[in-house]
């Protein structure tokens, strides 16, 4: 069996042979960016100065072995880098220029990777289409007449298009997964605890997660070997070790049992996804995994526990944007209750505000034990679900998403109808566990499709593992009309 | 009990929200659309059922969460202040609140 080079690994041979240099890929990454910014308006910044001068100094350093050495990445907005904006896609945050870096950036910097700059994202993370930000949608570069999916729609498409190899994204509901779905890319969402959020701005507390998009899966298991683990600065990350993600990618499937829940094959899943999907599970078999039918009884009631747990938690974290202490401030409000509510209402958008007014009604008086209490207890019972199906499997097998990539403005009118779209990836946020989309076909329509594992806790590997053969078998060759 | 357009301007002015008479228009059928949404939960019988605390590990719940309490350099007030929209005198500068 050949082995696909990674992406990664391509520029680390030009960069050892001489063939390049780290300022000659630093510069064609930000030159690429500026150029298909004009037509995808992926980035909110480009950060040429800062990339170029750190790409120089590498070049002008002796080698420590750093295993990102020249790699560039690219960021999503809502994740702090110090000099750079956070502006979250919204006009609320000014935009803001935070003053330290987020935990996970700071050890992609310490392993050498050059930040090329922060990529467009739904307002503060919210949404499934990247329609939502302030500063515009990002276009898809299968077809730019659909969205790329969101909320790390524009982390997506700066790796679909080849500008970087690697981006970080974040996922509440499945803002890796899906938009990684949509753009024929590998996205990942790592368990609960695994990667700090230490400089990730909160949507939803007991949700969020940083998540890594690539090309290939050998490429985020790199990535993920660099951010993941403990951190002091996040209380929520877990002393677990972090194992060589890609020294452990053996592409032998054999034995791993993958779990097909068929319920979840039914009705509103498009039918060219479906065979797609469960062709590719066909093909696991050929490789030697043992696949099992499992049950996740509760799991269609996931968008409507997700809605009021998500919704709750972002009433409470969005209430710090409020025109005091950074970002924007309304004017012509003489008094301070009437510069809150104008900042507010001029700084966020239409789906920020439904989802902040959603959350203070489930979470106000008389209404906590009907929406919230209910929905954390249906949140247990979706973790027990999961619980008795890791007892039959390895990793559980589904669409990321019910269809391709859709039409720009063709949900926009219908919130409930855009959270749909959340139906395969949002219960792995729900229970904490880790999530991978890969893509395993093209649409008639020429749209990729995406084949979701999800997995026990910390079964990154295995999820990986599972990527990679696929990748292997199945080498996943076609590319967007745009790009680099 | 369907949400109507004076329960969208009670909710707006709990959350600080200042809406426009167009937005309550827009919200108010779309928020009751999602309310009637997730109250399909009450299909299921949770009597018995505990809430789960958040999506923590068991790895995660036994993982010590504190550190220790030693101080270390914070930002300063010149940078704290920074990204303030109304800085003045070293704090932040508000509207009067009376």
């Amino acid at each position: 069996m050949t082995t696909p080079l990674s992406q990664i690994e391509a520029l680390r041979v030009k960069l050892a042979d001489g063939t390049s240099t780290a300022h000659a890929i630093a510069s064609t990454a930000v030159d690429n960016a500026e150029k298909l910014n004009e037509q995808l308006n992926a980035f909110l910044e480009i950060d040429r100065a800062g990339a170029l001068l750190l790409a120089t100094e590498l070049d002008d350093s002796p080698d420590a072995g750093q295993v990102l050495r020249g790699i560039p990445i690219a960021i999503k907005d809502n994740i702090c880098v110090r000099g750079l904006q956070a502006s979250c896609g919204s006009r609320v945050l000014g935009p803001y220029h935070p003053p330290y870096n987020a935990t996970a950036v700071d050890r992609l910097s310490a392993a050498g990777a050059i930040i090329v700059g922060k990529t467009n994202c739904d307002e503060f993370a919210m949404g499934s289409s990247n329609e939502n930000s302030a500063f515009g949608p990002v276009r898809n570069p299968w077809d730019t007449t659909r969205v790329p999916g969101g909320s790390s729609g524009g982390s997506a498409v700066a790796v679909a298009t080849g500008i970087v190899p690697v981006a970080l994204g974040s996922e509440t509901g499945g803002s890796v997964r899906q938009p990684a779905a949509l753009c024929g890319i590998v996205g990942l969402k790592p368990t609960y605890g695994r990667i700090s959020r230490y400089g990730l701005v909160a949507f939803a507390s007991s949700l969020d997660q940083i998540g890594i998009f690539g090309r290939s899966a050998r490429d985020i298991a790199m990535v993920l070997s660099v951010v993941a683990g403990r951190d002091p600065n996040d209380s929520t990350t877990a002393d677990v070790a972090v194992p060589d993600y890609e020294k452990d990618l053996s592409r032998d499937v054999k034995g791993i049992r993958i779990g097909v829940p068929r319920e979840l094959f039914g009705e509103g899943l498009d039918d060219e996804v479906r065979t797609s999907v469960e062709r590719a599970i066909e093909s696991y078999r050929e490789l030697g995994a043992e696949i099992v039918d499992i049950e996740l009884p509760h799991s269609k009631y996931c968008i409507a526990v997700y809605y009021i747990i998500a919704t709750a938690e972002a009433s409470s974290n969005l209430a710090r944007f409020d025109g005091v202490r950074y970002g924007f401030r309304a004017e012509e409000a003489p008094e301070l209750r009437q510069m809150y509510r104008r900042t507010r209402d001029e700084g966020f958008g239409a789906e920020v505000k439904r989802r902040i007014m959603l959350g203070t009604y489930v979470l106000s008086s008389g209404y906590y034990e009907a929406y919230y209490r209910k929905a954390q207890q249906v949140r247990t019972l979706i973790k027990q679900d999961f619980q008795k199906a890791f007892e039959k499997c390895d990793a559980i097998a589904t669409p990321t998403t019910p269809t391709t990539a859709f039409l720009l403005g063709e949900k926009t009118d219908d919130p409930l109808e855009m959270y749909l779209n959340d139906i395969y990836t949002c219960t792995a946020n729900l229970a904490g566990i880790p999530g991978i989309s890969l893509p395993c076909g093209l649409s008639q329509a020429g749209l990729p499709i995406g084949l979701q594992f999800v997995g026990n806790h910390w079964s990154e590997g295995t999820l990986l593992k599972l990527a990679d053969a696929y990748d292997a078998s199945h080498p996943f060759s076609a590319r967007p009309s745009i790009k680099v | 009990m369907p949400i109507t357009e004076s329960d969208i301007e009670k909710i707006a002015q709990l959350a600080h929200l200042e809406i426009t008479e167009e937005e309550k228009r827009a919200f108010t059928p779309q928020i009751a659309e999602i309310v009637a949404y997730v109250e399909q939960l009450n299909e299921l019988d949770t009597k018995d059922v505990e809430p789960a605390a958040g999506g923590l590990t068991p790895e995660g719940e036994a993982t010590d969460s504190s550190r220790d309490d030693i101080a270390r350099p914070s930002l300063g007030q010149e940078l704290a202040l920074d990204q303030a929209p109304d800085p003045a005198s070293g704090h932040f500068r508000v509207p009067k609140v009376l």
